[in-house]
């Protein structure tokens, strides 16, 4: 096999998103270069008219409750401000669904357009990547109307730039916030938990660690690298206080509306000590710090790297490449595109071509990009992903989605998969030469087996299914 | 090839007509055994003192504040067990099953681990091993490869579910299964599929899995309509309001895949072992009491398993079932009115084989010096103790082999006798 074509392959299939028509041929001999070329340049915008930001769309949310409220108190159901306030806050949540699922339905058709047309596949695979990393899932409704916004606001404009900033503006993000409840987060000896321990008041104000054991444990050491339960709870500590603005009353009032706000009365005062260091207080500064340091760990650096080296050349990524890229982190401090680069140029990640089993969303990126199919919109638009188990944005735990062969492979999985990629055949397999569409997809990659058996399909329609269930069209 | 002999693999909705029968090659084995079992997993950390709270313990009020159960007597008050533990008021069939002698809780157990990672905790819930990332198999396979002679190992377990999880993954094939709601494809399609496959091992087995599984899928469906048909008021009569009520997607969710483990495991010459699991466990904020996000999951599981229990018609009396959890949740709530991981958790063995109407617990207690670490329920009773006391008397596998090879390392936990009936 010539090896200049197989990494052409190699370089839209696996580094990629699979490779449209054309695309193998216009790689040519300088895959390497295809790749760096596409981290060079301003990060796209999506752009659809009906993309709100954030901050929008979680004021539209706190507006609603606050209707609801003066509702309410006008019809004079209690006396009791704190029930009536979460009686309020139930009769919200019955219609916020109908605020954030169109929101949800037009970010998510959005990705899926653009993952299906842009000329920068690697980059795209390298935002869904870091957005799997950085994972929040819609399970819980805020997020539902937030986790488009968030990849768009926070994950995008940091992908080829440095890792600390990725951390800081995740953290700090209002979907993240919310989805591991740090914005109603306060310290024992914070001022409003002091407040609420003088009033005897009856709802409890207190610390939740979810945010810092997860930002600990999945986004930066990870989980063998070397923290203590000690130091979730200093952590968890130092980023009391790091909340989401613009609630109408109560405690979350204040502060700029469905953005990002330290409330300095949740805050627990005093240093913290952190993995064998001191962190003084200086409100907001301290947390920044704390994740500044964990940015440039090598504890970080090696876990970030496995899981781009598994994600990019194989399940079992090789140490050596996991070893280089580590290094060249901690010398960058953590410069994301020089460690892209040593991926890029490692050797270990040209050998196979078929390494790594597709996820259903690659399975069907690559499917649309071979067929150059159009996404569509609404709900409709989204059902193969829902079909074949990976409904985007919903991973249903902040580890996000797993990234090996055994995760994805199951019989029925496989069987599904088949049985979508028959009724898109169906439908389009008159209109397309599956034949040498095989060749200009797979280039030197597809088996003589498979060409063959592609030839002596009965029909167009059938020629096609058997491309897209092909073995090397279930991998990348 | 005439209509007549041209198989076509269907939607397997289980909510379509019956009238869609296929010639299904079974390709299960001959019978080796009346019991079947089933695990299912609790992701999340379940809240055990939330599932079967300790009223009778003097610290239980104070420690859970607005989150604790009333001692039972009201309404929305715990069921009451034994006079000491109750039962959360949406577990209801779980609580028939408690007065029917038919299910046993296993408070304060716990698996080996004694961190808080929810990922690491279920691998070593599911590699039945010591640590985390020490197998790449699960207990149950390595139980299915050690079952008595007389079976072929390779279909005895069926994993329901998109994909197969690590408790089931290992040396022994087995099926998985999940609905799906495609149109259908010819088998000329698939005779040359399976032909492609030829010279790729995985994919050729995982094929042949499916189109096995999917036969069998098809004859499951058709046996558990017609067990639902056998009992009308059962079923269908008091669960569409509640469907209603509650959380109508994971309501349905576990309504489906019960019945579809259960059409599986009736069959007399099925899978004997099945899997799924349930999310949604993981209570950091709002948790609720009585009412609320943990109220509605746990009311959703259990109708889940009423429905299981109804599509099992007979084979009911020869079934058990294990419900267990990665870990508990800490004694008491946090700032969020939720509670946060912990370590001594609650596991639920319910089926008409059985010997249940008890909770079995080594109570450490409540007081602050009784905690773990300070926060968590202390687990007393080693969950893999229980895990081969079902094994070792309800599918046969020899104290040898969970010793060696089902659960290495696991020389000093010893089993608990009498779980079972005779």
């Amino acid at each position: 096999m010539n090896s200049a074509h197989l990494a052409a392959a190699i370089a839209v299939n696996r580094f990629g998103l699979g490779a449209r028509p054309g695309e193998l041929a216009a790689v040519g001999a300088e895959p390497r270069a295809w790749l760096l070329r596409q981290l060079d340049g301003k990060p796209p915008l999506l752009s659809a008219r009906e993309l709100r930001s954030s901050a929008e769309t979680l004021t539209r949310a706190i507006e609603l409750r606050r209707e609801r409220g003066a509702d309410r108190k006008r019809r004079r159901r209690s006396a009791d401000q704190q029930s009536s306030g979460e009686r309020a806050a139930r009769a919200a949540a019955v219609r916020l669904p109908s605020i954030y699922r169109p929101v949800y339905l037009h970010e998510a058709t959005a990705r899926f357009a653009h993952a299906v047309g842009t000329r920068r596949p690697f980059l795209e695979r390298l935002t869904h990547f870091w957005s799997n990393h950085f994972a929040v899932s819609i399970d819980k409704l805020a997020v539902l109307g937030l986790a488009g916004a968030m990849e768009r606001e926070a994950i995008r404009p940091h992908v080829t730039g440095r890792f600390t900033d990725l951390l800081m503006a995740v953290e700090k993000h209002p979907a993240m916030l919310l989805y591991l409840d740090n914005h109603v987060s306060a310290g024992p000896s914070s001022p409003a938990a002091t407040l609420a321990a003088r009033r005897g008041a009856q709802r409890k104000v207190g610390i939740n660690e979810n945010l810092a054991r997860e930002i600990l444990e999945l986004h930066t050491l990870g989980v063998n690298g070397g923290y203590t339960q000690k130091d979730v709870t200093s952590l968890a500590l130092a980023i009391s206080g790091w909340s989401v603005g613009g609630s109408p009353g109560g405690r979350l009032a204040g502060g700029p509306s469905g953005e990002f706000h330290f409330r300095a009365a949740f805050h627990e005062p005093g240093a913290k000590h952190l993995l064998g260091r001191s962190f003084g207080d200086d409100g907001l500064s301290q947390g920044e710090s704390i994740l500044r340091e964990l940015a440039v760990r090598p504890a970080t650096a090696t876990h970030l790297a496995t899981r781009l080296a598994r994600h990019f050349i194989a399940d079992d990524p090789p140490s050596a490449v996991i070893a280089r890229m580590r290094d060249a982190w901690l010398e960058s401090d953590g410069h994301l595109p020089a460690v892209y680069r040593v991926l890029i140029e490692a050797p270990e990640a040209w050998v196979e071509p078929h390494a790594k089993f597709k996820t259903p969303a690659d399975y069907i990126h690559s499917a649309y990009r071979a067929l150059d199919l159009p996404v569509g919109d609404g709900r409709r638009a989204l059902a193969p992903f829902e079909l074949l188990g990976q409904r985007t944005f919903m991973p249903g735990s902040p580890a996000g989605w797993p990234d090996t062969s055994a995760d994805w492979d199951g019989s029925s999985a496989l069987l599904k998969r088949i049985a979508w990629a028959d009724a898109v055949a169906q439908r389009v397999g008159d209109r397309r030469n599956a034949r040498t569409l095989a060749t200009d997809v797979l280039g030197v990659t597809l088996y003589d087996a498979s060409a063959s058996a592609i030839a002596r399909a009965e029909s167009g329609a059938q020629a096609l299914t058997l491309l897209l269930s092909a073995p090397e069209f279930m991998r990348r | 090839m005439s209509s007549l002999t041209r198989r076509r693999f269907l939607e397997s909705s289980l909510l379509a007509g019956a009238g869609t029968l296929v010639t299904a090659r079974l390709a299960f084995a001959s019978v080796r055994t009346e019991r079947r079992f089933a695990f299912v997993l609790l992701r999340g950390g379940l809240d055990g003192l939330a599932a079967v709270p300790p009223v009778g313990d003097p610290q239980y009020a104070a420690l859970r504040g607005q989150l604790a159960l009333a001692v039972p007597g009201g309404a929305g008050a715990a069921l009451p067990l034994d006079g000491f533990f109750g039962l959360h008021p949406a577990l209801s069939f779980l609580h028939e099953c408690h007065r029917a002698r038919e299910l046993t809780v296993l408070h304060a157990s716990a698996t080996p681990y004694r961190e808080r990672s929810h990922f690491d905790a279920q691998d070593v819930l599911e590699s039945g091993m010591t640590r985390p990332h020490a197998a790449t198999s699960g207990w149950l396979n390595r139980a299915l490869v050690a079952l008595p002679r007389g079976g072929n190992a390779s279909e005895a377990g069926v994993a329901l579910g998109a994909n197969v999880p690590l408790v089931m993954r290992g040396p022994a094939e087995v099926a998985s299964w999940s609905p799906t709601h495609l149109a259908s494809l010819d088998e000329e399609t698939l005779a040359r599929l399976t032909d492609l496959y030829a010279r790729d091992p995985l994919l050729s087995r995982r094929l042949a899995d499916a189109l096995a599984s999917e036969a069998n899928a098809v004859e499951a469906r058709r046996v558990a309509v017609e067990a639902a048909a056998e009992n009308p008021s059962g079923v269908s009569a008091g669960l569409p309001e509640r469907a209603a009520a509650g959380r109508r997607n994971a309501g349905a969710r576990y309504a489906d895949t019960a019945r579809a483990a259960a059409g599986f495991l009736r069959q007399s010459d099925g899978p004997r072992v099945a899997v799924f699991d349930t999310n949604g466990w993981d209570t950091h904020a709002n948790e609720g009491a009585a009412q609320g996000q943990l109220a509605q999951r746990l009311r959703a599981l259990d109708d889940g398993l009423r429905i299981f229990k109804q599509a099992l018609g007979p084979a009911w009396r020869h079934t058990a079932v294990l419900l267990a959890t990665e870990f508990g949740r800490t004694a008491a709530t946090n700032g969020t009115r939720g509670t946060d991981h912990g370590t001594g958790a609650a596991a639920f063995l319910l089926g008409g084989a059985v010997a249940g109407g008890r909770v079995i617990a080594d109570w450490p207690g409540l007081a602050r010096g009784a905690l773990h670490e300070g926060r968590d329920l202390k687990p007393t009773l080693d969950l893999r103790a229980v895990l081969k006391s079902v094994l070792r008397d309800h599918l046969g596998v020899s104290p040898r082999a969970l010793d060696d090879t089902v659960f290495p390392g696991s020389g000093s936990v010893r089993s608990l006798d009498g779980l079972l009936r005779g």
